[in-house]
């Protein structure tokens, strides 16, 4: 007798079930239910994120080289539970050999932005030569809270192609999973449980789109909202985001990688600062 | 022996600008497809000295029908010219752009002290020259985009509808038009209805220098003329630097649509001021943080705080120093604080100051006199305010600060922060280590430490927050304009 599990949804660190109490069933290409998911309620997102603001602190200030060092742990958990995962992926309807590569890809993509963590900031900061005596640099710093709304038509790759590049560069985030395709995101949040991300830096809730997206995108303390093409629902989510201004990405391709999925959550800040006249022109000290 | 009462007397002698060389037409067309030409509306408003109250020009007011032609010049002028010109070739156009506004510069600067309002040594002395530098900065840059964005194929968006406010219009109007060119854009730009001669002026350097027609167009006009631009359906790009309320309006219109944006909107900048910081020059750093430009500057240090032990003496220098500046004829190169920009502004500043005082804040304002025509405002400041406080809270774009103090770092980063907006923020302090603490705390776009409002065309600028999104200025300015 197979032991069947619960899927729950993560929320500042925690495997809490819903606050609404709600389910949703998810059913296989031929109407079996593979699972009661939790059916989130607009108070879930708000509860989601407060605790991404709390670690909010914690995560940006930790050093470059750590966060590359934990998003790698990501990788090593993940691998550890392949074959989870690719059961899961054909249980919703992929063959053996796409569900395997998906996990592939997965796996490689932590690998690569673990790699970026202590890499960006060089490639797109700079040292501006202004024409007076001061020194001035501009640097990247995270967005903040960031919103996730995970590619509809992916059960895992897509939401880790999102989620990875936005706590790589420092933000939290609260991540709202495939409605049809949710099973992957909440093991998935259980390798992040088990890697050293701390908690409420990615919580991940599962439900309906339309239902938990605006919420996300009209809420004043979230700094900026991902999401891939999204149909009908895009131009609404654009408008809410305009209360507080903010970030609002929608990207067409998320089978890419690169380096714009960290740079477009980060802010430049420009500090400028004297530089004290020594009058030194002309010594060659 | 000298008596106790022979102090050194000082009498005020004005050093006028001359205007005799200023050349202002009667009336002005809309700049398009390199002409001047007639707006279809048939209408005309009027552009004032807000120093005097008298009539520079008329103006053309352009409605959708204007911009329609101005967008389909400017699409023309994409497709068939300027997107088919190497990056070196559009680099040598926007050189000589710079060069001739160089030639040009003290013309410049007069109108535009004349036409906004601001001082001449500041529109001399900032404005004319970072416009201009602006120009041969990003010149550079046309031929060399791919080393700007190692990771993507640099390519244009197209035609970029850019809006721009009245407070440096000319300056303003290079921090648009030089990355759009650089990075192989075409331009539709409005500016300000109470400030369009400098751009206008600037129109005529256009023609000057052979850009090919419809590169860059200038429709003149109100907000209803901007919300023409940002309707538009084939406009790629919206630059806006203006009120974050209109900022909010623009990115609803466009919401749904392809169009790209960058706004630069408003502000209430923090300005910070520790124990052990250089006291006088902080005082130095206030003064330029809130009265530069009559605080018509987004980034305006406009929030003063300071450390509880030393507020009384920075009050009481600051309150010296208030009387020391000169408000008055903004030709005047003696004066500090010229005229506000129109009388709706001042109103606006008046209805703060008003405000603040039934609030219950205490006010001081410099005992200057102030000139009987036009639009002025004396130095202000407020005292007794909290975070509440409106005036603490919204953007009043005058000469108005207000003061409160802080004793922890922990404090000051919290009330500093405690803001919708994130445009810039100041700090004051001899410790490094501790500028580096609340510089990377502060959510703001720019920060000074140990110094104030400075600018320049290699330095990216803009905001956090309610004060908009993408850069102006530098490498990072670039993004703004490409793919």
């Amino acid at each position: 007798m197979e032991i069947l599990k619960t899927y729950k949804i993560y929320l500042d660190g925690a495997f809490p079930r819903t606050e609404s109490g709600r389910y949703y069933p998810v059913v296989d290409p031929q109407g079996n239910t593979l699972a009661n998911m939790c059916l989130c309620s607009r108070k879930d997102v708000r509860n989601a994120v407060v605790a991404a603001r709390k670690a909010l602190g914690g995560w940006s200030e930790k050093t470059a080289f750590n966060r590359g060092q934990i998003l790698y742990r990501i990788a090593e958990m993940l691998e550890g539970r392949k074959g989870q995962f690719v059961e899961e992926l054909i249980k919703q309807g992929s063959s053996k050999a796409k569900a395997e590569k998906e996990v592939q890809h997965t796996l490689d993509r932590i690998v690569y932005y673990a790699g970026w963590a202590d890499k960006y900031q060089q490639i797109a900061s700079s040292v501006n030569p202004v024409s007076s005596s001061h020194f001035n640099f501009s640097a990247l710093e995270p967005m903040g809270v960031v919103g996730i709304i995970a590619p509809q038509d992916s059960a895992l790759l897509g939401l880790v192609s999102l989620v990875i590049p936005a706590i790589c560069g420092g933000n939290t985030a609260v991540v709202v999973s495939s409605e049809n395709l949710p099973l992957c995101s909440i093991t998935f949040a259980e390798v992040l449980h088990s890697s050293d991300v701390p908690g409420g830096v990615v919580n991940i809730l599962t439900g309906k789109v339309s239902e938990l997206a605006p919420t996300l995108a009209s809420h004043m303390d979230v700094n900026a909202l991902v999401s891939s093409s999204l149909g009908e629902l895009e131009k609404p989510l654009a408008l809410s985001c305009v209360e507080n201004l903010k970030r609002n990405m929608v990207y067409t391709n998320t089978e890419e990688q690169g380096l714009n999925f960290i740079t477009d959550l980060q802010e430049v800040k420009t500090t400028w600062h004297p530089i004290e006249s020594i009058g030194g022109a002309s010594s060659s000290y | 022996m000298a008596k106790p009462t022979d102090t050194l007397e000082w009498n005020y002698s004005p050093s006028l600008e001359s205007t005799n060389h200023i050349r202002l037409k009667q009336q002005y067309g809309l700049f398009i497809n390199n002409e001047w030409v007639a707006p279809s509306s048939k209408k005309y408003f009027s552009s004032t000295n807000p120093a005097t109250e008298e009539v520079l020009a008329e103006i053309a007011w352009a409605n959708e029908a204007d911009v329609d032609n101005a967008v389909k010049a400017a699409r023309k002028a994409y497709e068939t010219v300027w997107s088919k010109l190497s990056g070196a070739e559009r680099g040598k156009y926007i050189y000589r752009i710079a060069r001739m506004m160089q030639e040009r510069a003290r013309e410049f600067a007069v109108i535009e002290s004349m036409d906004c309002g601001k001082p001449i040594r500041e529109s001399r002395d900032v404005d004319v020259p970072l416009a201009c530098n602006h120009f041969f900065y990003y010149a550079g840059w046309a031929d060399k985009l791919a080393y700007a964005m190692p990771h993507k194929k640099p390519e244009a968006l197209g035609v970029a509808g850019q809006i721009i406010p009245w407070n440096f219009p000319l300056l303003m109007a290079a921090w648009k038009i030089a990355p759009a060119l650089a990075a192989g854009n075409t331009v539709v730009l409005k500016p300000a209805e109470t400030t369009s001669l400098t751009a206008l002026k600037l129109a005529e350097i256009i023609k000057d220098s052979g850009l090919p027609p419809g590169v860059v167009n200038i429709v003149t006009g109100h907000g209803d003329t901007g919300a023409a631009i940002v309707n538009h359906p084939d406009i790629d790009k919206i630059a806006f630097t203006g009120s974050t309320n209109v900022g909010k309006i623009i990115q609803r219109a466009i919401a749904g649509t392809n169009k790209k944006s960058t706004l630069e909107l408003g502000g209430k900048s923090a300005n910070i001021i520790f124990d052990d910081a250089p006291i006088d020059q902080a005082v130095e750093g206030i003064v330029n943080g809130i009265f530069f430009n009559q605080g018509h500057v987004c980034c305006a240090g406009s929030r003063l705080f300071v450390q509880e032990n030393v507020a009384d003496l920075v009050i009481k220098k600051l309150k010296a120093r208030m009387e020391s500046l000169y408000v008055g004829n903004p030709l005047d190169k003696n004066t500090d604080i010229g005229a506000i920009n129109s009388k709706e502004q001042l109103e606006t500043i008046e209805k703060y100051i008003r405000l603040g005082k039934e609030e219950g804040a205490a006010i001081y304002q410099s005992a200057c006199e102030i000139p009987s025509k036009g639009y002025f405002c004396r130095p202000t400041l407020f005292t007794e305010v909290s975070q509440s406080h409106r005036i603490t809270q919204e953007e009043i774009f005058g000469p108005v600060l207000t003061i409160q103090t802080f004793r922890t770092i922990d404090e000051v980063i919290q009330k500093a922060n405690n803001t919708p907006f994130g445009l810039a923020a100041g700090v004051w302090t001899d410790k490094g280590s501790r500028i580096f603490n609340l510089t990377t705390k502060l959510k703001a776009g720019v920060v000074w430490a140990n110094t104030y409002n400075k600018f320049d065309p290699t330095s990216p600028f803009g905001g956090y927050k309610e004060s908009g999104f993408g850069r102006e200025g530098g490498l990072h300015g670039l993004g703004a304009y490409l793919k």
